[in-house]
């Protein structure tokens, strides 16, 4: 067995210089201008970082040094080292940054500006503009196609999801949505485009393709005003079979079973549910509930919400990785 | 030869992209009465361009997204003075190719304008009366309401009172019209809402100027006289549209009570301090474009120019098609006001949440928790279905 001994000794000595990764839920807290980071093995709140103003959008970088964070009301996005767990830096995203996405090849980002009708494009290693893309008003929801082409952007009063081509930053279609189109999300194989409309109550499936809406998801719930109803967040499983639909003040997470577009049950969690975020083995789904100050963690293959833990005030985002 | 097919090809795929870009213009017109309107505060004196400013906001925010719909909105304003025929003016719009029309006129030239606009096939939109009885048993079938009722208003107001457990409130009306109807709009909801209003006053208004040189030495002394008298109170809710003496009511009080109604705590559908919902997305924009801020009549009609958004987006372009969409199931408006705002198909009233406001903060948003309805809990603000006396004809307008 001498090779054993051989290969064990580099090992160790690996895992003593850096201890196994966690993984770790960052929380934006709008309120109390706070990220709350949340240890999965644990499901504790293990540090509490102080932001700027009214923090939203939130989101890993692709290499993981960073966690990005939307504060609005400083008009900027900060930049969190993941490290050190502190803010060392900010990205000029133009005014009342909400949500953006990073490309899929980690060296830009596209911010939604509320204030203005526009996209901005962002160099994060040279953290400066490249450019802008004039959209509807209020712009809010921002992805990118798997295959880093086209990036949707959802506008709020417009109603709409606009196709922006990312070579030519033109934008090649636009999709009518229902009302306050909040968030977008790409099917993982790229061909089915899901937009939530809060105030429609209704999540559009949309053929990326054809540019037309194939599908209006409705959601009702026994003893529950329809007015309650209001789609924010949408996450899809890796094996796109599974979607998730947090239903903002009717304080449920919708389960859809992504074949049939069938609503296959309604989550309780806590009140106010905006955003959400896989662990990275997809086994828990972690909801920011933005009334009661908590997030919910749902055991995706029971389907069942296991615990809540207790977070800043009015907790908006969540992005998880490990790190 | 191949020159002149190659011309022919260009000039085809010009014609076609000249077709396919072709742009559907759509003219709203905007109809106000002149006249100034006066109050005791300087900030609550309305500004020259108070409502229409709305309108244009929303005009502005429709080309934004018509652009991507090839749809054009354009204003068309006009102004009458208090002689003026309504008539004249809707038949005016109409020949410049208006099909609707935001309205924020007194209710009698009001439904004028209204049935001169029903021979034309013109839509109205009422941005400013609140007048319940242009929902009830003068309603029209042209007619849609985006300001709020005073039955509303009241509704609105009197949730929250009975909610805080304010139930004995001492009434103060003033002597004019409009404040007898808010009066009553606020006996309705106290009685409905399980309040009790132990004493009314009349505040006479004889006519004085609201500023004078000699000042507030002796508003000081005579409100609180004024008040002296009442039987035990929780608050003193005022009824005071015309803006006479309610503003002089809070710190005035005979015992330290909180005022309501046209002071202290007033019911409205719109105030500038409202920043919730995304709402300071929408008075960031105002500010910007017009350097003051936006009041319920702005917001009234920025509501009404984008239901005709809504609808035209929904390849609904003329009168009918509109009114047909906005009482359609289709139809979910969004207003920053934390929920979709939808028709009542009995009367074509906007159904709306009712903001409370102090004049700086919003203090709370009716309907109240526990005021349940079996249909939208909007409609326990304001007259409902069962109560309704409007009978909509579109043969009748």
């Amino acid at each position: 067995m001498w090779w054993r001994g051989a290969f064990l000794g580099p090992v160790v000595a690996i895992g003593l210089a850096q201890p196994a990764a966690a993984v770790m839920a960052y929380v934006s807290n709008e309120k109390s201008n706070t990220v709350s980071v949340i240890d999965t093995d644990k499901w504790q709140v293990v540090k509490t970082i102080k932001v700027g103003q009214r923090p939203r959008g939130i989101a890993f970088t692709k290499d993981e040094k960073y966690v990005l964070v939307a504060v609005g009301d400083d008009d900027t996005i900060q930049m969190i080292d993941t490290k050190t767990q502190e803010v060392v830096d900010t990205l000029p995203s133009g005014p009342d940054p909400e949500l953006f996405v990073e490309d899929p090849g980690g060296e830009l980002i596209y911010v939604a500006n509320e204030n203005d009708n526009t996209v901005t494009v962002i160099d994060i290693e040279k953290r400066t503009q490249l450019g802008a893309v004039q959209v509807g008003v209020e712009p809010e929801g921002m992805e990118v196609s798997p295959d880093g082409k086209i990036l949707i952007n959802t506008s709020e009063t417009t109603n709409m999801a606009h196709f922006i081509d990312l070579a030519s930053r033109k934008i090649v279609a636009n999709v009518l949505v229902d009302s306050r189109p909040r968030f977008a999300a790409f099917k993982p194989d790229g061909s089915e485009l899901w937009v939530s409309a809060e105030i429609g109550g209704t999540v559009s499936v949309i053929d990326p393709v054809r540019h037309a809406v194939m599908k209006r998801i409705n959601f009702a719930i026994p003893a529950l005003r329809a007015e309650a109803i209001q789609p924010v967040g949408i996450n899809i499983t890796g094996d796109g079979k599974k979607a998730f639909v947090a239903l903002g003040p009717a304080n449920r997470v919708a389960v859809i079973d992504v074949a049939t577009h069938e609503v296959v049950k309604y989550l309780l969690v806590g009140q106010r549910v905006w955003h959400m975020a896989f662990t990275p083995d997809e086994k828990y789904l972690l909801t920011t509930n933005g009334v009661s100050n908590d997030v919910s963690i749902i055991d995706v293959a029971a389907l069942k919400v296991i615990k809540t833990i207790q977070v800043g005030e009015l907790p908006w985002g969540v992005t998880i990785a490990r790190h | 030869m191949i020159r002149t097919l190659f011309v022919a090809a260009a000039f085809c795929v010009l014609m076609w992209e000249a077709a396919s870009a072709q742009t559907t213009e759509i003219k709203i017109g905007y109809l106000r009465q002149g006249g100034a309107r006066t109050a005791i505060s300087l900030i609550d004196i309305p500004a020259p361009d108070d409502g229409v400013a709305g309108a244009r906001l929303a005009i502005d925010d429709n080309n934004t997204s018509g652009y991507f719909l090839n749809l054009h909105f354009s204003v068309e304003e006009a102004r009458l003075k208090e002689k003026d025929d309504p008539a004249a003016a809707i038949g005016a719009m109409a020949e410049h190719g208006v099909k609707l029309v935001l309205a924020d006129l007194p209710a009698d030239t009001l439904l004028k304008a209204a049935d001169a606009g029903r021979a034309r096939g013109l839509l109205i939109f009422n941005v400013g009366s609140i007048d319940d009885r242009l929902r009830e048993k003068d309603c029209r079938a042209n007619v849609v309401h985006t300001a709020p009722t005073r039955s509303m208003l009241a509704d609105g107001l009197a949730q929250y009172l009975v909610w805080k457990q304010w139930r004995k409130w001492l009434l103060v009306a003033g002597s004019h019209d409009a404040d007898k109807m808010f009066a009553d709009a606020l006996r309705r909801a106290a009685k409905r809402f399980g309040a009790t209003i132990v004493q009314e006053k009349v505040f006479e208004d004889t006519g004085g100027a609201r500023r004078t040189d000699s000042g507030l030495t002796q508003i000081q002394s005579q409100i609180p006289l004024f008040l002296q008298s009442a039987p035990e109170h929780d608050v003193v809710v005022a009824a005071d549209e015309s803006q006479v003496f309610a503003a002089y009511l809070p710190y005035r009080t005979w015992l330290p009570r909180p005022v309501a109604g046209s002071a202290g705590m007033m019911p409205t559908s719109w105030d500038s301090s409202h920043d919730q919902w995304g709402a300071n997305q929408l008075q960031n924009r105002f500010v910007a474009m017009f350097h003051r801020r936006m009041t319920a009549r702005d917001m009234q009609a920025w509501m009404a120019a984008r239901m005709i958004s809504e609808a035209a987006s929904h390849g609904a372009t003329d009168a009918k098609a509109t009114l047909d969409f906005l009482k359609g199931p289709g139809s979910a408006l969004a207003a920053f006001k934390g929920q979709k705002l939808t028709l009542r198909d009995w009367n074509q009233q906007l159904r709306q949440p009712i903001l409370l406001s102090d004049g700086r903060v919003t203090v709370s948003v009716s309907p109240q928790p526990g005021f349940l309805h079996q249909f939208s809990e909007l409609d326990t603000l304001g007259l409902d279905r069962p109560e309704t006396k409007c009978q909509l004809d579109a043969t009748k307008g």
